[in-house]
């Protein structure tokens, strides 16, 4: 019966599609019915792990030492914010999260400027070695941050930004910017020559072509460049570990000290670690376009 | 080489505009990436102190120190097995993703591990992976289904007070028994709160022609005496009891509410009793996920969850990108769907598959915090990372800056293929 229903409703032919006997059409639909099964099980053992994080932020240390996650099915009377309420109370780990941001919003807007005029120079104007330059901004892509780690350390040191904000926000800014200036380069040079050209004749400066010409064609590129490079630095653990002190860390650097007693600070380090995921969640839903072409624009570093 | 200017330059431009342009990226990255560089390849020639010079010795310390040997080996498993595994998932799901409607959705979903840190992560897969059942979800799944195909025992840990030998098969009475005896088979180890709600007080038997008869009695009281059936002690029901001769089981019974059991019709002779070790094994408590045997391949399950949806999204737009003519031509010419995949869909991706494997490569050989925050302390040698062991041996316990710069240097060789890789392939897109 239900065979007749299927066969009613897709007679009508893909432009093109070979003809097939009723039994592989059939198993056409069963196919994509199990393609659909499949996917949606994938889909729910991605967000399983999640989920069980926040359901642990939001239960407190007896409830999570005693039982696991999943048994606030039947018991959802236990759901609580006390943990929020603790953490942001305490001061060292409220004043980590704020430091997350005075960190990651300097390193996203001083690479973006850098890059942006590093780019145009590199896709617009002509100077020797042009070609060079470029080939070694690509190069440094993949380059490992531990290569800089101790001989940055030395120099912070001598220039007293060793555990300080401004240390770790410059490291970040010296290795986002290859990523940086591959991608912003890439689409400036895609830029239509005429409209450059034009500007040109026009007696325009390279200054006033790339304020008025090149930034205003290049926004998608930059609001990419700025989703990417900012969950970049927010998400960091290694560099604040090496650079930040215990007043500059960043809410990553702050909870590792809570790892010790895993199984006893559940409660505090799903908290934290929910605490730090809800900005990047939250711009990852608001603008994941960008994020994604962010990350699609070159390889990742 | 392109030596030829790309662009003409207006008349009057001179390259000398360009500076204030580059000038503010070229001094960061000189004095903070290329400088760095220089400055760690000479400082893995000097000891840790960085006063003496001491030619190769950081480079063959490190080849010969166990830790570092581990990392490394571990290195090498991550990148045989992650890269290729993240590959194929993403190109069977992308593949699979071009056939629902609501591909766009699930994208989003694999892919907004990549939004969240590698320390959060860590946090999730730490809970997923946590041994004890009542707060790891992948033991509390391990253990549901196997006690839904072997229940666990009634009474776990309990045993016998004294006079028996505990074997593999259960606890054998050191005397033996023969028909007309009475038992008395005092357990302890076992909480009076645990014994099963249908239990009655026990008694002893009186004594059976021709029959062993017994009792098995939780013998925790207070104020009871040890070995001595007292009043408000219960039997220990369905407690399974075997009588064996020769290493032989004869027969078999299994304890009543108050206890008691009896072996009917035991021809004449010595038996041993026994109480099979089913009646006490301890529950199963799931795996040690993040013990030193399985902890590497904890934490790539933990990465493949991370890059699976950077896969999907790059291998999905390559495939957006083959001609729709090529793959409706060889199913005109009937191939099946397997075929067209695999010899039309496969051969085209197979650019796009090469960037996700040298990128995910590239990712795997600077793993750091995923190892850093799911491992334990304890097993962290065992789980060890050359990323890692480069921030231990220069900044954690080591101190040693001149085999942390050798470690660098390591990890600057093991990309540099992934460097020419890129710069070949920037060439060629340009050409």
């Amino acid at each position: 019966m239900t065979l007749v229903a299927e066969e009613v409703r897709i007679e009508v032919p893909v432009s093109g599609a070979p003809k097939r006997g009723v039994l592989s059409r059939v198993a056409a639909r069963l196919g994509n019915g199990a393609i659909q099964l499949l996917l949606a099980l994938v889909a729910v053992f991605w967000l399983v792990p999640v989920f069980g994080l926040l359901i642990a932020s939001l239960r407190d240390e007896s409830a999570n030492t005693a039982t696991g996650w999943w048994t606030v099915f039947t018991k959802p009377a236990e759901l609580t914010l006390a943990n929020y309420a603790e953490l942001v109370a305490n001061q060292a780990v409220w004043q980590s999260f704020l430091n997350t941001f005075y960190i990651a919003v300097p390193a996203t807007v001083l690479v973006v400027v850098m890059a942006s005029l590093a780019s145009y120079a590199l896709s617009w104007i002509e100077f020797p070695g042009r070609e060079t330059l470029t080939v070694v901004v690509v190069g440094l892509l993949v380059m490992p941050i531990q290569v800089a780690l101790i001989p940055v350390a030395k120099l912070f040191g001598a220039f007293g930004l060793f555990g300080t904000i401004t240390g770790v926000v410059l490291f970040h800014v010296a290795f986002g910017l290859p990523f940086a200036i591959f991608l912003l380069r890439n689409f400036f040079a895609g830029i239509p020559r005429d409209l450059i050209e034009a500007a040109r004749m026009d007696g325009a400066t390279e200054w006033v072509i790339f304020k008025r010409v090149v930034l205003p064609v290049a926004k998608p590129a930059i609001a990419s460049l700025t989703i990417f490079q900012f969950l970049w630095v927010w998400n960091d653990m290694l560099v604040a570990l090496v650079f930040a002190d215990q007043d500059s860390a960043p809410i990553t650097v702050a909870l590792r000290a809570q790892l010790r007693q895993f199984g006893t600070n559940i409660d505090l380090l799903a908290t934290g670690a929910f605490l730090s995921m809800i900005v990047p969640l939250a711009v990852f839903l608001v603008f994941q376009k960008y994020f994604v072409q962010g990350v699609l624009a070159g390889s990742t570093k | 080489m392109k030596l030829r200017p790309s662009v003409d330059v207006a008349p009057g431009r001179s390259p000398r505009q360009a500076i204030p342009f580059l000038l503010p990226a070229l001094v960061v990255l000189a004095a903070l990436v290329l400088y760095p560089l220089v400055f760690s390849l000479i400082r893995s020639f000097f000891d840790a102190t960085g006063d003496e010079f001491v030619g190769l010795r950081n480079y063959v310390d490190t080849f010969t120190d166990p830790r570092t040997l581990t990392a490394f080996r571990n290195n090498v498993i991550w990148v045989v097995v992650a890269p290729a595994a993240v590959t194929g998932i993403g190109l069977i799901l992308a593949v699979l993703t071009e056939r629902i409607r609501w591909a766009t959705a699930f994208r989003l979903v694999l892919f907004m591990p990549m939004a969240i840190s590698l320390f959060a992560s860590g946090i999730i897969f730490r809970l997923v992976y946590e041994e004890t059942p009542n707060q790891g979800v992948v033991n509390a799944v391990l253990v549901g289904v196997h006690d839904m195909f072997s229940p666990s025992s009634q009474y776990p840990g309990a045993r016998p007070r004294e006079g028996y030998t505990p074997t593999e098969a259960g606890f054998i009475a050191d005397a033996p028994a023969r028909a007309g005896d009475t038992i008395t088979l005092p357990l302890v180890g076992f909480s009076p709160q645990d014994v099963p709600a249908q239990a009655l007080p026990a008694s002893v038997p009186a004594a059976g022609n021709g029959e062993v008869r017994g009792v098995v009695w939780l013998d925790v009281s207070v104020g009871g005496s040890a070995g001595k059936v007292d009043p408000i002690e219960r039997g220990l029901p369905g407690i399974a009891v075997e009588a064996v001769r020769d290493g032989q089981v004869v027969a078999r019974t299994t304890t009543g509410d108050d206890g008691r059991f009896t072996f009917p019709d035991l021809a004449s002779g010595e038996v041993a009793v026994r109480l099979p070790s089913s009646n006490f094994a301890l529950p199963f408590r799931g795996l040690t996920w993040l013990g030193p045997s399985l902890i590497t391949p904890v934490i790539i399950s933990s990465w493949i969850w991370i890059m699976t949806g950077f896969a999907i999204t790059f291998i999905a737009a390559g495939l957006s990108a083959i001609p729709r003519d090529a793959l409706e031509a060889a199913r005109v010419d009937g191939a099946t769907e397997w075929q067209v995949f695999r010899r039309v869909t496969i051969p085209l991706l197979s650019p796009v598959l090469l960037v996700v494997f040298v990128t995910l490569v590239i990712n795997v050989l600077k793993i750091f915090e995923l190892v850093f925050v799911i491992a334990p302390g304890s097993v962290q040698s065992e789980a060890n990372v050359l990323a890692l062991q480069m921030w231990q041996v220069s900044f954690g316990t080591g101190g040693d800056q001149g085999a942390g710069s050798a470690l660098a240097v390591i990890l600057f060789l093991l990309v540099a293929p992934a460097m020419l890789f890129n710069i070949r392939r920037f060439r060629r897109e340009r050409s």
